[in-house]
């Protein structure tokens, strides 16, 4: 199931996503004070090569992590084997890979 | 099947950190999907960031700020275990992943209120 | 007249493969009396054709472990006083493990699993080389020391919950087995060791739910050995690719 390609994968997406969580929830704490706005969000994120680098590599890091994650669960608890096992870790991982992207995309380029 | 065997505080560690793993990427989806909603009107996402202020959501978003912050802190006491040389007081430091979490996800209410 | 004695309940799971189905019995309470000794009792007593496995009655042969109020454990060293609860006392075949009948499980799973994880010595030296002497001191030693009482009894893979959800995973006792001989000095096998807990049912499926580690009835600590086995095999893996 998790063979040590894999268990590595996963253990290094999830090391690379330290700094990022620790900063995201910081950001969370800091930006939720006196409540969100878009224009907020915008004017820190839009134009920005930092955050774009930084949510950029936060999506790969979970995108890899989640897929692999996820592929554990449904073997483990729903005896999901096999080329189906294969196909819900890729497409777990292209989706969140994706829709991640174009979040990021959304908020680091803006509407023009 | 009984609950039995696994009544201990390690396999309490080991579900609570799977369960927010889980939860965490059903989340996601919806995360993505709602920032990149910024990208075409603005008015929209302002009128979600409305709803969110809502105290039963703002509650709802506690639980999310806690599920990140104890896959995290819970995720870096596992890889510690794995690849430190140190066996560590294991049930000390799983209650300490889930006494920071509470940290950050109660600091994170006292801001948004 | 005989004297009223105080008895329990116990019950038993019984049957086969196909199907199972509980038993009730009511057991005399005795002094110092071990769930081995109840289950050898309404075999002896009562029902003749109860099947279970036992042999040294001392802890040191691993045969009788079955799962006693939902937790596995070695019968003939637990005593019911402190196991029983209101009164009642279930024995049930051990988890993980395929039913032959009532109480006695098919262990070949379980030692298969320990050849496929290499668990087995693997000689560095012929019967015409001199003995290799080694010092009790020797670091490597002192970690294989940690785990090599390892009585095969399979509490720790009936405790696993990885076990029940991933029928490919070797389980706590072989890759601990695997670990000792990873730091045995006189193992010449040390690549085929590391090959062979890196596969898809290999160490890097743990949990580290440590369930093993709760459970082993002789106090050994399989999840650190696990670990132990996860961290080589990721050393190893990182010189290969740097």
């Amino acid at each position: 199931m998790l063979d040590l390609r894999l268990y590595v994968l996963q253990r290094i997406s999830a090391l690379v996503m330290v700094p990022f969580v620790l900063v995201h929830l910081g950001v969370i704490i800091v930006s939720a004070q006196g409540g969100l706005s878009a224009t907020e969000i915008l004017s820190r994120t839009q134009g920005s090569a930092m955050w774009f680098l930084f949510y950029s590599g936060f999506v790969v890091a979970v995108s890899i992590h989640a897929a692999i994650g996820v592929r554990v669960i449904a073997h483990e608890w729903s005896g999901l084997r096999g080329g189906a096992l294969l196909l819900l870790t890729w497409t777990t991982g292209a989706c969140l890979l994706g829709l991640g992207g174009w979040a990021v995309l959304a908020v680091t380029l803006g509407p023009s | 099947m009984k609950l039995r065997p696994r009544h201990h505080s390690l396999w309490l560690a080991y579900i609570l950190h799977r369960l927010s793993g889980l939860a965490l990427a059903l989340f996601l989806p919806v995360h993505f999907c709602v920032l990149a909603l910024a990208l075409h009107d603005a008015a929209r996402l302002d009128g979600f960031l409305r709803f969110a202020a809502h105290p039963a959501v703002k509650l709802a978003e506690f639980g999310l700020v806690f599920l990140l912050a104890v896959h995290a802190f819970g995720g870096l006491r596992l890889i510690a275990l794995e690849w430190l040389p140190w066996p560590g007081p294991q049930k000390t430091l799983a209650a300490a992943a889930v006494s920071m979490a509470l940290l950050v996800a109660g600091s994170f209410l006292l801001q948004a209120h | 007249m005989p004297s009223i004695t105080r008895t329990f309940t116990t019950t038993v799971r019984r049957g086969r493969p196909d199907g199972h189905f509980n038993e009730t019995f009511e057991v005399p309470a005795r002094e110092s009396q071990t769930v081995l000794d109840v289950v050898s009792w309404i075999q002896q007593n009562i029902d003749p054709t109860l099947s279970y496995r036992f042999s040294c009655r001392v802890g040191m042969c691993g045969s009788c472990a079955m799962m006693v109020n939902g937790m596995p454990r070695w019968t003939c060293r637990t005593q019911v006083k402190k196991v029983l609860r209101n009164d009642r006392l279930e024995v049930a075949p051990l988890r993980n493990l395929p039913v032959i009948k009532d109480l006695a499980v098919d262990m070949d799973p379980f030692f298969e699993k320990w050849i496929e994880a290499e668990g087995f010595h693997h000689p560095s030296r012929s019967r015409e080389d001199p003995i290799e002497p080694v010092s009790p001191e020797n670091p490597g030693r002192v970690v294989a020391d940690a785990g090599i009482e390892c009585i095969n009894c399979s509490v720790c893979y009936a405790a696993c919950d990885t076990v029940t959800g991933n029928r490919d995973f070797l389980g706590p006792a072989a890759l601990q087995r695997a670990w000792t001989l990873l730091n045995d000095v006189r193992d010449a096998a040390r690549p085929s060791i590391l090959e062979a807990v890196s596969r898809s049912g290999g160490c890097h499926n743990c949990h580290s739910i440590a369930s093993c580690t709760a459970s082993c009835p002789i106090g050994l600590d399989p999840m650190a050995a696990i670990a132990g086995l996860k961290r080589e095999t990721a050393l190893s893996c990182f010189r290969k690719s740097g």
